[in-house]
C-alpha cells in the first residue's frame, strides 16, 4: 500500500529520513484495531436495520427497528433514567474528586499513605466492586441491618428512589479515586509561582482555590466531565449486578436495556439501533462540551504528548 | 504547597477514608467468618469466628478454573498488546509518511469507541468464525480494545527519546529494524511496563466481553464467576466475599510489587 510510496524528504521530526519505519510497522496493529474496533462500529450501524435473533442470517428490515425503538416507552423511561444517573455522577463524583485532589497533591506523609488507601477501589472489577455492595446492602445481612437509624427498613433494593441512590453512590465509591488521580496530577502541574503572586495578593487557601486551583485544572475539569458522561452513558456492569434494572425497570438505563434486547430477548436489530443512538449521544456530548469549553484549541496545542 | 494545616480538609479526607475503608474492613473479616458468625455479629462487628472455608469453598466451586481462564487470557491479552503497540508506536514517532500520521488519528478516534456500543456487531462476529464461548473470542476483542490507550502512552515515552540519538543510529546506517531493537525498546522499557500492567488490568478485571462471549463452565472467567457465585449463594456473604477476596490478590500483588506502573497504567484509562 501506502507503505510503498516514495518518502517526502520532510524535516518535521528533524534530520534526514534515513532508517525511517514506514506504514508496515504500524500496519499489523492498525489491521486488528480496525477489525475488532471501528469494523463493529459499521457494522452495528448495517444491523440496526436488519432483524437477528442470534441463529441464522440477518434480514434486511429496513427501518423497522428505527420505527420500534422511537414508538418503545421504556426506551424513552431508559433514556430518562440515563441522564438522570449521569447528572447525579457528575454532581457528586467532580466536586470530591477535586476536592480529594487537591488535597492529595499536597506533598505532606499522611496524605500520600491516605492516597494509597483511597486508591484501592481502582483495582477491583466492577463485578467484584457490584458483588461487595450488593453483600454490604443485604436487607437482611448488611450493614442497613446494623444501622437501622441510617436506613430505616433497610431494604434499599426496593424502592426506585433508593436504588438509585445505591447505584450513584456506589459508582461514587468505584469512579471518584480515578478522577482523584487525575485532579491530584493537575493540581500538582499549577506552576507554584501563581501560588506565590495570589499570597502576595493577599489570597488566602479558599481564594487561592477558587481563583488559581481551579482555573488552572480546567482541561482535566472538561476531560473527567468527557469520561463521566461518555462512561455513564454506556456502562451497565454495575446495574446489571447490583440491581438487574430492578425494581421493574425502575433502574434499567439505556445501556442495560439493550443488553436486555439483546442477549436476554433475543432481538439483536433494536439492540443495535439502541447502540447506535448511544453512540451517537455520547458522541455529540463530547463534541459540544469540546466546543463550548473551547477545549479544542488548547488540545490542539498539545497534540501529539 | 500550603503552610499551615488544613483541619475542614483534614475532617472531610476522614470521612473519605472511612467510606472507603469500611467496605475493605468487612471484605476482608467477612471472608474469615463462619456464615453464622457473620450473620450473628453483622458486618461491622469484630469478627468471632475464623476459618478458611469460605476459601476452599471457593475453589471446590470452580474457581480454580475461572482463575486458569482468566490468567490465559490476560497473559494473551498482554502477549498481543506487546507484539502490536510497539511497532506501531515507532511508526507514530518515527515514521514520516502520510499514512503513519493517519495512523495516529486513527487511534485517537479509536478512544472514543465504547465497548457497549459493539457488543452485538463483535457478538456476531465471533460466532460466525466459530469463536463463542472460546477464550480466543474474548482475547481478540479485549486486546484491540486495550490499543487505544496502550498507544498513546507508548508513543508519549518513545518521544521522549531524543532525534540526536535516532540520527546517531542513522548515521551507523542502521535499519528501522536494528534501530528499533537496540534503541527505541531499552529506552522506553517505563512505557512498555506502563501499558503491560494497563493492558493486564484491562484483561483481569474485564466483565463485558466475557459476559457476551461465553456460555459454560470451561470458559468462565473469574468476573463472570463473581456474578455466577452472587445469583447462587446470594445469603452466604462470607463465601461470596472470599471469592471477591480472591479475584483481586493478584491485582493487589501487582500495585505492592509495581506501584508506579499500576498508577500510570491506571491514569492511562483517562484516554478510555
Amino acid at each position: 500500500m501506502t507503505a510503498l510510496a516514495p518518502r517526502k524528504r520532510s524535516t518535521r521530526l528533524g534530520g534526514p529520513s534515513v532508517g525511517r519505519p514506514g506504514f508496515v510497522w504500524a500496519a499489523p496493529a492498525t489491521l486488528f484495531f480496525g477489525l475488532f474496533a471501528l469494523f463493529p462500529l459499521v457494522l452495528v450501524v448495517v444491523l440496526s436495520f436488519t432483524a437477528w435473533s442470534g441463529l441464522g442470517d440477518p434480514r434486511f428490515i429496513g427501518l423497522d427497528n428505527w420505527v420500534a425503538i422511537f414508538d418503545d416507552p421504556i426506551l424513552f423511561k431508559s433514556l430518562g433514567l440515563t441522564v438522570l444517573f449521569v447528572v447525579l455522577a457528575l454532581v457528586t463524583q467532580v466536586p470530591l474528586s477535586i476536592l480529594l485532589g487537591v488535597w492529595a497533591a499536597g506533598f505532606q506523609k499522611n496524605r500520600a499513605v491516605l492516597s494509597a488507601i483511597y486508591f484501592i477501589p481502582l483495582l477491583l472489577s466492577s463485578a467484584a466492586i457490584s458483588v461487595l455492595w450488593r453483600a454490604l446492602l443485604d436487607p437482611n445481612f448488611g450493614i442497613p441491618g446494623q444501622v437501622p437509624f441510617l436506613f430505616g427498613d433497610g431494604n434499599l433494593f426496593g424502592k426506585q428512589s433508593t436504588a438509585i441512590g445505591v447505584l450513584t453512590f456506589v459508582a461514587m465509591w468505584q469512579f471518584t479515586p480515578f478522577y482523584t488521580l487525575i485532579f491530584q496530577g493537575a493540581a500538582r502541574a499549577v506552576p507554584p509561582v501563581l501560588y506565590q503572586a495570589a499570597e502576595i495578593d493577599g489570597a488566602g487557601t479558599v481564594r487561592q482555590f477558587f481563583n488559581v486551583t481551579l482555573p488552572q485544572m480546567r482541561n482535566s475539569i472538561i476531560t473527567s466531565v468527557i469520561l463521566m458522561v461518555v462512561g455513564g452513558l454506556t456502562a451497565f456492569d454495575t446495574v446489571l449486578i447490583l440491581t438487574n434494572g430492578g425494581p421493574g425497570t425502575d433502574t434499567a438505563v439505556t445501556p442495560f436495556y439493550m443488553y436486555q434486547k439483546a442477549f436476554r430477548a433475543f432481538d439483536f436489530g433494536q439492540a443495535s439501533a439502541i447502540a447506535v443512538v448511544l453512540v451517537l449521544a455520547a458522541t455529540a456530548i463530547s463534541l459540544v462540551l469540546v466546543r463550548v469549553s473551547g477545549y479544542g484549541k488548547m488540545q490542539s496545542a498539545q497534540e501529539g504528548i | 504547597m500550603r503552610k499551615r494545616p488544613n483541619y475542614l480538609a483534614g475532617l472531610g479526607s476522614s470521612i473519605w477514608l472511612l467510606v472507603v475503608a469500611i467496605p475493605i474492613y468487612v471484605l476482608i473479616t467477612a471472608s474469615f467468618q463462619t456464615q453464622q458468625g457473620y450473620a450473628s455479629g453483622g458486618p461491622l462487628s469484630l469478627p468471632s469466628t475464623f476459618t478458611l472455608d469460605n476459601y476452599t469453598n471457593a475453589f471446590e466451586s470452580g474457581f480454580g478454573r475461572y482463575f486458569l481462564n482468566t490468567f490465559v487470557v490476560t497473559f494473551s491479552v498482554v502477549g498481543l498488546v506487546l507484539v502490536l503497540v510497539p511497532p506501531l508506536s515507532y511508526a507514530i514517532v518515527r515514521g514520516n509518511s502520510r499514512a503513519t500520521r493517519g495512523v495516529f488519528q486513527l487511534f485517537l478516534l479509536g478512544l472514543a469507541v465504547p465497548s457497549t456500543a459493539v457488543i452485538v456487531p463483535i457478538f456476531y462476529m465471533i460466532s460466525n468464525v466459530g469463536l463463542y464461548d472460546n477464550l480466543l473470542g474474548v482475547i481478540l476483542p479485549t486486546a484491540a480494545f486495550a490499543l487505544p490507550v496502550s498507544t498513546l502512552i507508548l508513543s508519549g515515552s518513545m518521544r521522549d527519546i531524543t532525534p540526536e540519538l535516532y540520527e546517531a543510529m542513522a548515521v551507523d546506517g542502521a535499519t528501522p529494524l536494528r534501530t528499533f531493537f537496540r534503541l527505541v525498546i531499552p529506552l522506553s522499557k517505563g512505557g512498555i511496563s506502563t501499558i503491560v500492567v494497563f493492558s493486564a488490568l484491562q484483561a483481569w478485571n474485564g466483565f463485558l466481553f466475557p459476559l457476551i462471549l461465553t456460555q459454560s463452565e470451561q470458559t468462565r472467567m473469574i468476573t463472570l464467576g463473581l456474578f455466577n457465585f452472587q445469583t447462587q449463594y446470594g445469603v452466604n456473604v462470607p463465601a461470596l466475599l472470599a471469592a471477591v477476596m480472591l479475584s483481586m490478590i493478584p491485582v493487589l500483588l501487582v500495585y505492592l510489587f509495581a506501584r508506579r506502573a499500576l498508577v500510570q497504567g491506571l491514569m492511562g484509562m483517562g484516554g478510555k
